[in-house]
């Protein structure tokens, strides 16, 4: 492989949606109060945040106590390059802190300005968010007890719709994550091929299969697809859906129709849309043709290819593409 | 029920970084063709497939469903998966055939740990109601769990150094040398972020006695689970580990892989096994060498297994981990019998 694979970055993102149940949803309501509350345990210590059973017998825990907002760090490490998401945006330390009334420490972010300013055995004392919405990061962290609440707090996470003066019962934590996503050298000359208009797929040299996209590994033998071949933009439907359902993001107005293409030559089909006729008049076996997009729109993308439609040859007989359904 | 023995062990080369996707097909497909080549068995005379990935690591769901093509899973094969550390996939392919039910198993790990950010990546392992919302990073929790065992006097910034300098050309003093990373671990304290995969052979005693002359016979296997809750653990110990320890019959044991991301996490394990002074440790290089996510555990059990397929170990135990600071963990004892 001459060329390098294709990279590109790739970036997921969700709000993780999460019921509470009665231990934590009385938990985060007080958090929202500014207050603290733990649990005790069946050894009668005192679990901050509280646990829903206990962590040696795992017996369901119910009985509340509530704890101070002061602490002291048990432990901590420092935290030189914070990154997206935690606490604070400048170096902090994570630590342990047992609070006043708790048997076991939490972990949470003490904004420390630098290592020497920390130590185990420091009093530290909750830094409450600008804004609390019954979350964990309603505490925005922990500070020295006799440091001053100097810079604003990060916004709050999302909240839940709920009814006015209803108690939380949702707790939402937005999750984004960064990644460089690489395609296969195979993926990568199918990908550059659609920049110039081309369709390349991929014969395995074990069985002759020819796959576009092209694999990785051949799934019948498990070795990387090697000879390139150039399929044409013309092939058959084998088999097809007719979207009657609206959903968020979508791009075409229903009733469409998504398809699986079998190009001429190839051994593996893929799924595209199906226009330019009605959708009932869709057929397995229909002969199909690529609409591409103008020139100046193409890039490493199938999406070069608005859509197949038909050309109005005479449908491939069933037995001819059974094998490949 | 039948004795389970390692017939075979490859990996790929641990390194910080490779083009591959993160479906892992480009770092399978050469091991399973060297472990193939390795035992003289072909994907025919596998029975049960086993494998342990992360969809989080690689950042798209049923992420482990690309890399069965590297098996070439048609005619459809008997495929299973675990979302950890592909020692965990050994257990179950050791179930299976305890059970009678297959005669050879086929277990393979993998991770691209370079396409995220690792130390981010795996705060989704935390609790999600109160922890992972404040992202707390895999090296910040070690360091806390570092820091816990230097204040109680267990061990010293010294003792790190030496597990350290093991697999180092620098020695001791250097090693101290250094600032730090993340107060209180030095970088030295710290496995890399590797790029890998590894694959392990299983069948049954008689079956691998065709395969390789000196077995390497798992004589018991034991895993157990420490509370998710950081602050009701004591951190400076794994009572998980010793639990699995103690489940099994650790002695004369004379070589240990373990399983340790940080090197105060190496002198936890050596405590919780009750490993002495004559029993080799790592000498594959351990995790600190190179730490593939999902398949550095596996590779604790094969590098263990080749030691006794060698004749370099009479018998070994091998550890896995998976989770925030040894939160579960897996020994495994492999004997030449
Ligand atoms: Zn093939």
């Amino acid at each position: 492989m001459t060329e390098t694979p294709l990279a590109a970055p790739l970036n997921v993102g969700f709000d993780y949606t999460r019921s509470t149940g009665p231990v934590l949803g009385r938990f985060v309501n007080a958090l929202r109060d500014r207050r603290i509350e733990g649990i005790r345990g069946s050894d009668g210590r005192v679990h901050v945040p509280p646990v829903e059973y206990d962590p040696v017998t795992a017996e369901q825990l119910s009985e509340f106590v509530p704890v101070a907002e002061e602490g002291t760090v048990v432990s901590w490490s420092w935290c030189p390059r914070p990154l997206d998401g935690q606490p604070l945006n400048r170096p902090f330390a994570w630590a342990l802190v047992k609070l006043d009334g708790a048997d076991t420490p939490m972990l949470h972010a003490v904004d420390a300005g630098e290592p020497g300013n920390i130590h185990s055995g420091q009093r530290v004392r909750v830094r409450w968010a600008d804004e609390v919405v019954g979350h964990i990061r309603d505490i925005a962290y922990f500070l020295p007890v006799d440091a001053e609440d100097t810079t604003p707090t990060q916004p709050a996470p999302p909240v839940a719709d709920r009814e006015e003066g209803a108690p939380v019962s949702v707790v939402i934590t937005p999750v984004h994550l960064k990644y460089l996503h690489s395609a296969s050298p195979e993926e990568s000359t199918y990908l550059r091929g659609l920049a110039e208009g081309k369709l390349i797929g991929q014969r395995c040299p074990a069985c002759g299969k020819v796959y576009i996209p092209p694999r990785g590994a051949c799934p019948t033998d498990g070795v990387p697809t090697t000879e390139e071949v150039e399929l044409p933009d013309t092939g058959i439907v084998t088999t097809f859906c007719i979207v009657n359902v609206p959903f968020l993001g979508q791009r075409i107005k229903p009733p469409y129709v998504a398809a699986y293409i079998l190009l001429d030559g190839a051994d593996i089909a893929f799924l595209h849309l199906v226009l330019g006729c009605a959708a009932e008049d869709v057929k397995m076996g229909m002969r199909v043709r690529a609409a591409w997009k103008p020139r100046d729109e193409w890039w490493t993308s199938l999406e070069n290819i608005s859509h197949f439609e038909p050309t109005g040859e005479p449908d491939a007989a069933y037995e001819t593409f059974a094998h490949h359904l | 029920m039948p004795d389970v023995a390692i017939a075979g062990f490859a990996k790929a080369p641990n390194v910080r970084e490779t083009e591959g996707t993160t479906n892992g097909v480009e770092m399978l497909v050469p091991i399973f063709a060297e472990v193939f080549a390795q035992t003289g068995l072909s994907k025919q005379d596998i029975d049960f497939w086993c494998s342990g990935s992360s969809d989080y690591l690689a950042g798209r769901a049923f992420s482990f469903i690309a890399a069965v093509d590297a098996i070439g899973a048609f005619p459809p094969i008997h495929e299973s998966h675990v979302e950890m550390d592909a020692a965990w996939a050994l257990y179950e392919a050791w179930l299976k055939i305890k059970m009678g039910e297959v005669e050879t198993a086929l277990v393979y790990g993998f991770g691209k740990s370079s396409a995220g950010q690792l130390r981010r990546v795996l705060a989704l392992q935390l609790d999600p109601y109160v922890v992972t919302p404040l992202w707390p990073d895999s090296v910040s929790i070690a360091g806390i769990q570092a820091r816990l065992g230097l204040e109680a006097g267990l061990w010293s910034e010294k003792d790190l150094a030496e597990v350290a300098a093991r697999g180092t050309t620098q020695d001791v003093a250097e090693l101290l040398d250094t600032p730090y990373y993340a107060d209180p671990l030095r970088k030295h304290d710290i496995a890399p972020i590797t790029d890998g995969a590894a694959v392990i052979v299983l069948s049954t005693v008689e079956r691998a006695r065709e395969i390789v002359e000196r077995p390497a016979v798992i004589t018991g296997i034991e895993h157990r689970v420490d509370s998710p809750v950081l602050g009701a653990r004591d951190l400076t110990r794994s009572p998980s580990t010793e639990a699995a320890g103690k489940a099994l019959d650790l002695d004369g044991v004379d070589l240990a892989e373990l399983h340790a991301p940080f090197t105060h996490q190496e002198l936890i394990l050596r405590s919780a096994l009750g490993l002495g002074d004559g029993v080799k440790i790592n000498p594959s290089g351990g995790a600190l060498a190179a730490n593939p996510m999902f398949s550095a555990g596996l590779a604790r059990i094969g590098e263990a297994a080749i030691r006794i397929h060698s004749g370099e170990s009479r018998k070994a135990v091998a550890h896995a981990t998976s989770g925030p600071a040894l939160q579960q963990n897996l020994v495994t004892v492999l004997e030449a019998r």
